[in-house]
């Protein structure tokens, strides 16, 4: 049995993995990633329209801080967000950027003088000011105040994964590609590594560690419809779980991007509508005015899925040979920003649809595009349950994004977070709670354990197929756990795929080969994500209120007087066929931006009993201490500043807020 | 290559036939050879739907890569007609109902379509120490960004855009012949970190990476990669330009 030892080891290439990696090593730690592929082929290269940091460069982003920043994630959340965890985000941001700025990243830079562009489908002309030329500049996405979003055109991910990835190589990180981790190593109480199989040779190989990351992105592929790349299979969400003892929160909050070509799902960029694009009808009517006139098109993701699906359903569709759609018009925008701003959108409307997006509209659906829940954490990043296992970004649940994520918000978490937990993961390392005796036995047992899940799929007579299993739950999750969901569809979703996770433990393969081979990799993840998917089913049916992206029809209203609470699942035993569901209450009494409307979306809700009073505490705070620096009157209503990595803490300038 | 409409054809669909060369280097009894499978041919048909449908439906064991399948992540190079290009995005309305598809020479195979890019990659990028060589350590991350010129800016990212899939490579000439070519891809790294004013390094060091016949001296100007790079780069004028630079370099 081979055995590789190492101070770090991260499931996932993407580039939370990667800078959690480069954080250890700078630490004079070791640290080793694992990835299912080359690192710079991850999901996170298909990040397209930037991502959000309050930089205020640009004249459409003056004003904008942290304390902004700050207030459009937490409403955009619905309040589900831990607060303190969007102060350290937004705080960090900023400092992630300039990170990578100084790593090689072409960020798209402002330029002085006037520019022309499309805002509520109207020609503006718009003047930068002299001071902000060549600095980063930022465009505008939906749900928030300011233009905040950083880009490098439309290859935003790309850019940031090749310069990662690139430091990473500097580094020294090796990156074992074509790993797949099968299974965590642990005791119930602490994680010693994983146990891994070569994707080209088969071999099993144990990585023991004293930390362990997942940095595995999201589950998109558990739906049929979703933007996701094929890997995002929720993977490493199912290895947090079938530990038993750490957890995955909030998985039934699911977000549906608002544009994904028709039929493909594959993106196009939240920048399109962002840099003046709108969403049209069968009969050429931008329809999103009549819903949200204050947001538009740039309500957010959540809102602006559930009116494009709410539009068809009244009848208002385009048609087509594969079922109906609307239209993202981007054509006002003009030829030479689509080609200069907006080309990896170009090519994609070239390449799949046979359109010029120059000239003719593209046809769109919502479909599946984030999974805000995933491996629970606390601020940093270590799961609060299951010692020495961490997580990171989308993987994660730490939890930033709440109900619903603010585009732009993602990419950034990504980095942001792998600079947060990367340092909390050296601190951990340099402290006794690092300290690891290695159960040699405990190693062997895991290794023995995953050989024979798979001797029994290679050679267990089963009849069942993995693949055929994994379509039907696709179709399941899409159909009856979508963007509107009703009790009745999520009992039968959560009861079909019980049978279909039974089913699972009897798939038999055609291939016996254990070297490359593609059938016995479904069968293994389709039993995995099957776990999953029940994860959010369930939770999904059990939450009887509707929140950010989760949607009940049977349940309209936000209801934070009984769901101002995290869910958290987790599988107990191996042999169960449903998971356990708990409940983390957020309190209302320390936060910094108590529930309220978001300035978007549905009005009426169901206050928490604690609400009235936190908002008036907090409006106290604010009054006695009116004209007081913005920084010092945040400290006092929420503090979060010694949470942050030393590294991390600490003001940052702008053009309009100047460091000494 | 694939820039037409997709129209649905009228009448009865196309049967497509595939022939796909398979082998499996680690299985002693595999013998290389090609294979045919028979697909009918449906609207809007990409290599990356008629690889899953063969995979799901007549071969569980075909074995090729995709990620992304939007034409982003560089995943799915293959050779297509004979002509290497990204599998995910060509559209079979595109090709003739014969199409054969070969993994990208070059790169080491891992078994039938899929081969490992990514240790070329890597090795690529370690021998020319692709990232920016910052001559003042790191920044002060509170404080305001170095300001850049936006052109600048926008030209190192028309060189940046490279998704290191692997075409050029496949499409060179020079590294049919010379095992340690650092291709299309690599020289087009040095010249967008020569472009870029945070990278500290001079011509000399470039030189000392590229200025071989394993470097730009190597290219024969056939320009196989300018011709099948996904992405569209300007490598021809990237790779003149550079080797210029490194002969005047090298007369010093």
């Amino acid at each position: 049995m081979k055995v590789i030892y190492t101070d770090v080891l991260v499931i996932g290439g993407g580039l939370a993995g990667l800078r959690i990696a480069i954080a250890a090593r700078r630490r004079g730690h070791d640290a080793m990633v694992l990835s299912l592929v080359p690192p710079k082929r991850s999901h996170s290269a298909a990040a397209q329209g930037g991502m959000q940091a309050s930089l205020g460069n640009v004249i459409k982003g003056q004003g904008d801080n942290e304390d902004v920043h700050f207030e459009d994630t937490v409403r955009g959340s619905d309040w589900g967000a831990d607060q303190q965890v969007v102060r350290m985000f937004v705080n960090t941001a900023p400092k992630a950027v300039r990170e990578l700025a100084s790593w090689g990243v072409p960020w798209s830079r402002v330029r002085q003088g006037d520019r022309e562009v499309i805002i509520n489908g109207q020609k503006v002309t718009i003047t930068e000011r002299t001071e902000a030329h060549g600095l980063v500049a930022q465009r505008d996405f939906g749900g928030t105040k300011k233009w905040r979003t950083c880009y490098v055109s439309d290859g935003t991910g790309h850019a940031m994964l090749f310069a990662v990835g690139d430091q990473a190589i500097a580094a020294g990180v090796p990156v074992h590609e074509r790993k797949e981790a099968l299974a965590l190593i642990h005791d119930g109480s602490r994680c010693y590594g994983a146990v891994v199989r070569d994707l080209i040779t088969g071999e099993l190989v144990a990585y023991v560690a004293k930390a362990t990351a997942i940095a595995t992105g999201g589950a998109g592929r558990v739906y049929r419809v979703t933007t996701n790349a094929v890997i995002c299979e929720g993977i490493g969400a199912a290895l947090a779980l079938e530990t038993g003892a750490a957890s995955l929160g909030n998985m039934e909050a699911v977000q549906f991007h608002p544009t994904g070509i028709f039929p493909a799902g594959i993106l196009v960029t939240e920048g399109c509508r962002g840099d003046g694009g709108l969403l049209r009808d069968a009969n050429g009517h931008r329809f999103m005015p009549d819903y949200e006139p204050e947001k538009k098109e740039l309500a957010s993701r959540d809102v602006v899925s559930r009116r494009m699906e709410e539009h068809i359903r009244k009848g208002n569709g385009a048609k087509s040979r594969f079922g109906e759609h609307l239209w993202l018009d981007i054509t006002l925008l003009g030829r030479k920003h689509i080609e200069h701003n907006l080309r990896e959108v170009k090519e994609i409307c070239q390449y799949f649809l046979g359109v010029d997006p120059a000239e003719k509209w593209i046809a769109v659906r919502p479909a599946q595009h984030y999974t805000m829940g995933g491996v629970r954490t606390t601020h940093t990043g270590e799961s609060p349950t299951l010692r020495g296992l961490f997580a990171a970004g989308e993987a994660a649940c730490w939890d930033m994004h709440g109900f619903n994520r603010l585009g732009g918000n993602s990419v950034a978490e990504t980095v942001v977070a792998g600079m947060i937990v990367g340092e909390f993961i050296a601190d951990f390392l340099d402290s006794p709670r690092g300290d690891v005796d290695i159960p040699t036995a405990l190693v062997r047992e895991a290794v023995e354990a995953e050989r024979a899940r798979l001797d029994a799929l290679l050679r267990g007579g089963g009849s069942e197929r993995g693949d055929a299993l994994k379509i039907e739950m696709q179709q399941i999750m899409t159909d009856k756990v979508g963007i509107f969901r009703t009790g009745a569809d999520l009992e039968e979703a959560v009861h079909r795929l019980q049978g279909l996770l039974v089913r699972s433990r009897s798939i038999g393969l055609r291939h016996r080969s254990d070297g490359p081979n593609p059938e016995l990799v479904t069968a293994y993840r389709t039993q995995k994500m099957l776990k999953v998917a029940l994860c959010i089913a369930t939770g999904a049916l059990a939450r009887t209120e509707s929140r950010g992206a989760h949607f009940r029809e049977d349940f309209p209203r936000r209801d934070d007087a009984h769901w101002l609470r995290r869910t958290l699942a987790s599988w107990k035993d191996p042999s169960d066929t449903l998971p356990c569901l708990a409940y983390e209450p957020l309190d209302v009494m320390s936060m910094e931006l108590p529930p309220g409307w978001r300035g978007y979306g549905a009005k009426d809700y169901v206050d928490h009993a604690d609400t009235a009073r936190r908002a008036e505490e907090v409006q106290r705070m604010r009054d006695q201490l009116q004209g007081a620096d913005r920084h010092l009157l945040q400290s006092e209503i929420m503090p979060y500043e010694h949470l942050l990595p030393e590294r991390f803490q600490g003001r940052n300038e702008r053009i309009d807020e100047r460091l000494p | 290559m694939t820039e037409t409409t997709p129209t649905p054809s009228a009448g009865a669909p196309r049967k497509l036939r595939f022939h796909v060369l398979r082998h499996d280097p680690r299985d002693p009894h595999s013998v290389p050879g090609t294979e045919v499978f028979e697909l009918e041919e449906a609207a809007g048909m990409t290599l990356f739907i008629a690889l899953n449908e063969i995979r799901e439906n007549l071969d569980a064991s075909l074995a090729f890569d995709f990620v992304c399948r939007a034409g982003i992540c560089g995943s799915c190079g293959m050779v297509i007609n004979g002509r290497p290009g990204l599998a995910c995005r060509t559209l079979t309305q595109d090709l003739p109902a014969d199409i054969t598809l070969a993994p990208l020479p070059v790169f080491e195979l891992i078994a039938d379509l899929s081969v490992n890019t990514g240790k070329w990659m890597r090795e690529m990028s370690e021998h020319l120490e692709t990232w920016v060589h910052s001559a003042d350590g790191d920044p002060d991350l509170r404080r305001i960004e170095a300001q850049m010129d936006p052109d600048l800016a926008d030209s190192i990212y028309e060189l940046d855009r490279c998704i290191e899939c692997g075409c050029c490579v496949a499409a060179c000439g020079t590294a049919r012949m010379r095992e340690d070519f650092v291709g299309a891809v690599g020289l087009n790294k040095i010249a967008r970190f020569a472009l870029d004013p945070r990278d500290a390094r001079k011509d000399e060091d470039f030189y000392e990476l590229v200025g071989t016949d394993d470097g730009v001296f190597g290219c024969m100007t056939l320009l196989g990669c300018h011709d099948v790079c996904p992405k569209a780069l300007p490598l021809q004028t990237q790779i003149a330009f550079l080797r210029r630079r490194m002969a005047r370099t090298g007369l010093g």
